[in-house]
């Protein structure tokens, strides 16, 4: 199970218009990433709630087509 | 509230660590069970593990329950506290060692 970064990209990209994505496909197999958004989105949310959000831009893909994607998410400093 | 739910509700209010996890704490089947297991082991607290592996409903119904597609999943004292990344997270910012702490949970905070 694996997917391409290009549709991981494109799915943050829409659910966070204004996010810093920063994706490393780490052993070069489509299928362990590491994954490091920053959105001013992520704004007075909890750490679960933004992981649930991108969980939810993913729609689906974490868990099941994603295996190992490990996550870090951040709101942009001024 | 169906049985599932209720089963894993029971479950976390019954222990005060409870890791849903893939294998156990002596052969964590998954590096990201395994990681959360070394955290709990070097902070040096009791905790329950429960290998999903071992259960296929449990494993969908913990997702579900949670609303977290991955495991493994640490709760503490009934309360979700998140999965491999956010753990190691507040395990690196000392949140982890305060939480534990201030729910009486870490002896000797370090």
């Amino acid at each position: 199970m694996a997917m391409p970064s290009d549709q991981i990209n494109c799915l943050i990209v829409q659910a966070f218009p204004d996010a810093h994505i920063d994706l490393k496909d780490f052993r070069g197999d489509n299928d362990h990433f590491l994954l490091t958004i920053t959105s001013a989105l992520f704004g007075g949310k909890t750490r679960i709630q933004q992981h649930q959000m991108v969980y939810e831009a993913l729609q689906g893909h974490m868990g099941t087509t994603l295996h190992a994607l490990s996550l870090k998410t951040q709101i942009p400093t001024e | 509230m169906s049985l599932i739910s209720d089963q894993i509700q029971n479950q976390i209010n019954s222990h005060d660590i409870i890791l849903y996890m893939k294998g156990n704490d002596k052969f964590p089947m998954c590096g990201f069970s395994s990681a959360v297991v070394q955290i709990l082991k070097t902070l040096d607290v009791n905790f329950e593990t429960v290998d999903v592996m071992q259960d296929s409903t449990l494993r969908a119904g913990i997702k579900e329950f949670t609303n977290w597609p991955t495991i493994p999943q640490l709760y503490v004292k009934g309360e979700f506290i998140g999965g491999c990344d956010i753990v190691r997270e507040m395990y690196q910012t000392g949140e982890l060692q305060t939480l534990l702490a201030d729910k009486g949970i870490l002896k000797f905070p370090k």
